[in-house]
């Protein structure tokens, strides 16, 4: 049953996908500036021009250019970096498994954390604890990502010397990073799980367990959290794209190589196949946190499972 | 007859207010006990006080005592609490909408009362609810076991309530509102599969209902309350023929009654007072057809009558 | 419907965090529209023989490596910052109104694309797509308003759909539409003005989060231009010196997370104060 719900989410996100390609095409040809003049030498001529023209596709209409870039991306050939002169998939695929790597570790990291977090506020009927992880969860959504990862490379890199201050040579080099990103995921995933398990408590059938005879902590792990997990689950998948958006600056700031660090340097020399590349992956990323958000509910739900099949 | 359940001047508060006081009523074992009045007049809290679920809604007991088969449950400790629970009392609730776990397999959440408080294994506790629910008249109770509630109808889920309450083999049941969220049709049902069940069982039962013709159909004894207190109990034959409290007339005078006696319906004129906002002295004058000055500054005392009594200052006088 | 949000507004101020965040939020305003007069030092002044001092009298926050009073620039940043949110985020509501309450209002298919193409935008990170509209157009403080205006376009859009499908389900405004009355008149006369407080309350929040986004766009050095100073250009250029001046990054970052935290109290406060928390739910 969950397969074949899969199996119909990934055929709905066929025309998902193409309209975001428009999108993404489109928008990039609208970037301005010429990057053949990136290219040109001084004293170039204009045959040279020309032919680089010819050679990039730039001559032809939108629509072809736009069929062209399709037919080629459908066969696994994103084109050729104009700036860095290299294929443009070449480019993905070295810079691709970074990004995954810090995605995953962020993202594993403040799923585990923000969800004890939010269960401890919620449970704990602690003022205490419920107002140090209240502020917790503020700090995490308005403290601005660069200045975190700055002020970790200052505590933990410049004055106590633990960690790399930047690159991604060894394993160490991915604490800060994950920490940067994680900060904001754990106030996001605490704040979710807490508004999810408190307003769980209140309803009719957790009265019910209780008259059953089962304890506070049987009714917590086997009944409330997984109930919990239901937004939780959601609000993590939308926001596979965000933790992605989060790893652009972080990289950057890190110096470490990924996806956004290669967005960015490609925005700035206005290499189109770069950016084209570089954005198409990440949408794809959103798009599947969607489905993977959309198949592990239904998976959760029986009620979700059954209105969708 | 031994009695199974005695309620002497319970009292309740929550937070500063006091929603419910001086309760009082006593079970028998095998009788099934109305608890009858409107919403808002603390039904629904002598349940969970008896349950010893007042917590989970920030209340306690300030008062009296709540004893269960000989012990008082006032200080009974929790985890000695969470053992009568679903053991040896068994909740029934108004919503069956609301009173399932939506992620859960209707049978495992039977399953769970009998291998908790019976010390059953999985298949032991399994087979036992299939029998239950076949009980309980459910059609095919073993395909019903793997569904979901959602799955279900109203009455159905009625019914799984009805089963989780008695997985276990309780000694009592209290059953809050079991029929005011379903069909008119269904009501009835549930409500003859409840007095066959106390009657085969050897069960006994607090029914909370706002419904006179339930207590009539399915009740014993009956305690009528108003605002957070009791002020008319007895039993059903003398509540009937010849209720004292004037607020239990106008129960009585709600039931329809048919084609027979086609009198007009009559309902009580205004809103049960919230708990910020008891009156003084009877609670129930401003809305009493019969109040006089005394009503406004004197609480009643209860005044005994045949199998009865009733909280009112006429309830000795004629008519 | 004035009344009503004045008093909440005045309600905001009745508990500790709505007087605290409140009362930062005025005094910043204060400081940004008369930063040019009250400023410790000169802004763009340079001072070379004290460049890269330490925090301390006169200096309070330092001063970065031309010698120039960081507390001044922090002062003089508010004015850029608070503006360039403030006005971004306007436009943004403004906008975001129109194309909501229209879409709310004429279903059908231009519902559908205007929400197609907003859910879109609304999956992607906001600094994404901020930086390709950036990219687009060149760095910028022009071009940053109208990154940040664009990026939060979906949440305004959005929400103030909701809130008129809602609306319209009412009876009351169901008998208007039987009367014949011009869907300009239905729509400006008594569903926007019942969906307003809701749309205030959610930009009075997002300028927060778009203080961050010109915070992190200047920071990469699209944002404002040397030598005006905003608070992410001032830690652009102090990266270069994070290890010997960390004071010209530590501070401007500091003001900035404190004014996103006072703007999240306040509307906090704001939401309970005007007891709409519901009508903020689901979007």
């Amino acid at each position: 049953m969950i397969i074949k719900y899969t199996l119909q989410r990934l055929l709905m996100l066929i025309p998902v996908s193409l309209s975001i390609s428009v999108v993404i095409f489109l928008v990039v040809h609208l970037l301005p500036g010429d990057p053949i003049d990136n290219l040109m030498r001084v004293g170039s001529s204009p045959e040279d021009r020309l032919a680089m023209t010819v050679k990039y596709g730039l001559d032809r209409t939108l629509v072809e250019q736009y069929l062209l870039w399709i037919r080629s991306i459908l066969s696994g050939d994103f084109g050729e970096a104009i700036v860095l002169r290299r294929p443009v998939s070449a480019l993905i695929w070295q810079n691709l498994p970074y990004s995954l790597t810090l995605g995953a570790l962020a993202f594993a990291f403040s799923s585990i954390v923000g969800m004890i977090a939010g269960t401890v506020s919620a449970v704990a009927k602690n003022p205490v604890v419920e107002q140090v992880v209240k502020a917790f969860i503020l700090l995490g959504s308005t403290v601005p990502s660069f200045w975190l990862a700055l002020l970790m490379i200052l505590l933990f890199s410049v004055t106590l010397g633990w960690f790399p201050v930047s690159g991604a040579k060894t394993w160490t080099a991915l604490v800060l990073p994950v920490l940067t990103i994680g900060f904001g995921g754990i106030a996001l995933v605490a704040r979710v799980t807490r508004v999810a398990l408190v307003e769980i408590a209140r309803q009719d059938f957790v009265t019910l367990l209780h008259a059953k005879g089962l304890s506070r902590s049987t009714i917590l792990f086997r009944h409330l959290l997984p109930h919990a997990f239901l937004p939780v689950v959601t609000i993590l998948a939308l926001r596979i794209g965000w933790i992605l958006g989060g790893a652009v600056t972080v990289e950057f700031v890190f110096g470490r190589p990924g996806l956004g660090s290669l967005l960015i340097r490609a925005l700035g020399q206005r290499d189109y196949p770069v950016v084209q590349g570089c954005l198409l992956m990440l949408a794809l990323a959103v798009m599947l946190g969607t489905l993977i958000g959309d198949v592990a509910q239904a998976a959760l739900d029986p009620r979700v499972r059954e209105a969708t099949t | 007859m031994s009695t199974i359940l005695k309620v002497e001047a319970l009292r309740v508060a929550i937070g500063a207010l006091t929603p419910l006081s001086s309760v009082s009523f006593s079970l028998e074992k095998g009788e099934t006990l109305g608890l009858v009045g409107e919403s808002g007049s603390g039904k629904s809290l002598t349940a969970m006080a008896i349950m010893g679920l007042l917590p989970l809604i920030g209340g306690r007991i300030t008062g009296g005592s709540v004893v269960f088969d000989g012990s008082d449950l006032t200080a009974l400790p929790e985890p000695a609490y969470r053992k009568l629970r679903g053991g040896r009392i068994g909740l029934i609730t108004q919503n069956p909408m609301t009173s399932l776990d939506p992620l859960k397999k209707v049978g495992s959440q039977i399953d769970v009362v009998a291998r908790l408080h019976l010390g059953l294994d999985k298949s032991a506790a399994r087979n036992r609810t299939v029998e239950l629910l076949g009980e309980l008249r459910i059609p095919e109770p073993a395909s019903i076991y793997h569904l979901y509630p959602h799955q279900l109808s109203g009455g159905m889920k009625q019914r799984i309530v009805i089963a989780m309450a008695l997985a276990a083999d309780p000694d009592l049941l209290i059953a809050d509102e079991p029929t005011t969220a379903l069909d008119v049709t269904v009501q009835a049902q549930i409500i003859r599969l409840l007095s066959d069940l106390i009657r085969d069982r050897g069960l006994s039962m607090v029914l909370i209902t706002h419904d006179m013709s339930v207590v009539a159909q399915a009740c014993d004894k009956v305690v009528v309350m108003y605002a957070g207190t009791a002020v008319e109990y007895g039993t059903v034959a003398a509540i009937f023929d010849d209720p004292r409290h004037p607020y239990t007339k106008a129960l009585i005078g709600c039931i329809p009654r048919g084609l027979a006696g086609a009198q007009r319906l009559k309902g009580i004129e205004g809103t049960v007072p919230s708990v910020a906002h008891y009156p003084q002295g009877c609670r129930f004058h401003p809305r009493c057809p019969r109040a006089e000055a005394i009503c406004a500054a004197v609480s009643p005392p209860f005044i005994a009558s045949r199998d009865g009594a009733a909280a009112c200052h006429f309830a000795g006088a004629v008519g | 419907m004035n009344a009503l949000a004045q008093s909440g507004v005045g309600r905001a101020f009745t508990t500790p965090l709505g007087l605290f965040s409140g009362g930062y939020i005025l005094i910043l305003l204060v400081v940004a529209l008369t930063a040019p007069w009250i400023t410790p030092f000169d802004v763009t002044i340079q001072d070379l023989a004290n460049s890269n001092a330490a925090p301390g009298w006169p200096h309070l926050m330092g001063t970065d490596e031309f010698g120039r009073d960081v507390l001044s620039r922090v002062m003089y940043g508010a004015r850029t910052s608070l503006s360039v949110s403030a006005t971004a985020i306007g436009f943004s509501m403004i906008v975001g109104m129109a194309l909501g309450a229209a879409a709310g209002y004429f279903g059908g298919l231009f519902e559908r694309a205007v929400m197609t193409v907003v859910d879109l935008t609304w999956s992607f990170p906001d600094i994404l797509i901020a930086l390709m509209l950036v990219a687009i157009i060149g760095p910028g403080l022009s071009s940053t308003m109208f990154a940040i205006a664009v990026a939060y376009l979906a949440q305004f859009t959005r929400l103030t759909r909701a809130q008129i499908v809602q609306l319209k389900r009412e009876t009351f405004i169901e008998a208007t539409i039987n009367l014949g009355a011009t869907p300009a008149h239905i729509l400006s006369r008594h569903l926007l003005p019942n969906a307003v407080a809701p749309v205030i309350v959610v930009g009075m929040l997002a300028i927060g989060d778009g203080i961050i986004l010109e915070a992190t766009l200047g920071f990469f050095g699209l944002g404002a231009q040397p030598p005006t100073p905003s608070w992410g250009a001032m830690m652009s250029s102090g990266t270069a010196q994070l290890f010997l001046a960390p004071w010209v990054i530590i501070f401007p970052g500091l003001v900035v997370a404190v004014t996103v935290i006072a703007i999240n109290l306040f509307g906090d406060a704001l939401i309970r104060a005007l007891d709409i928390r519901e009508r903020l739910r689901g979007t």
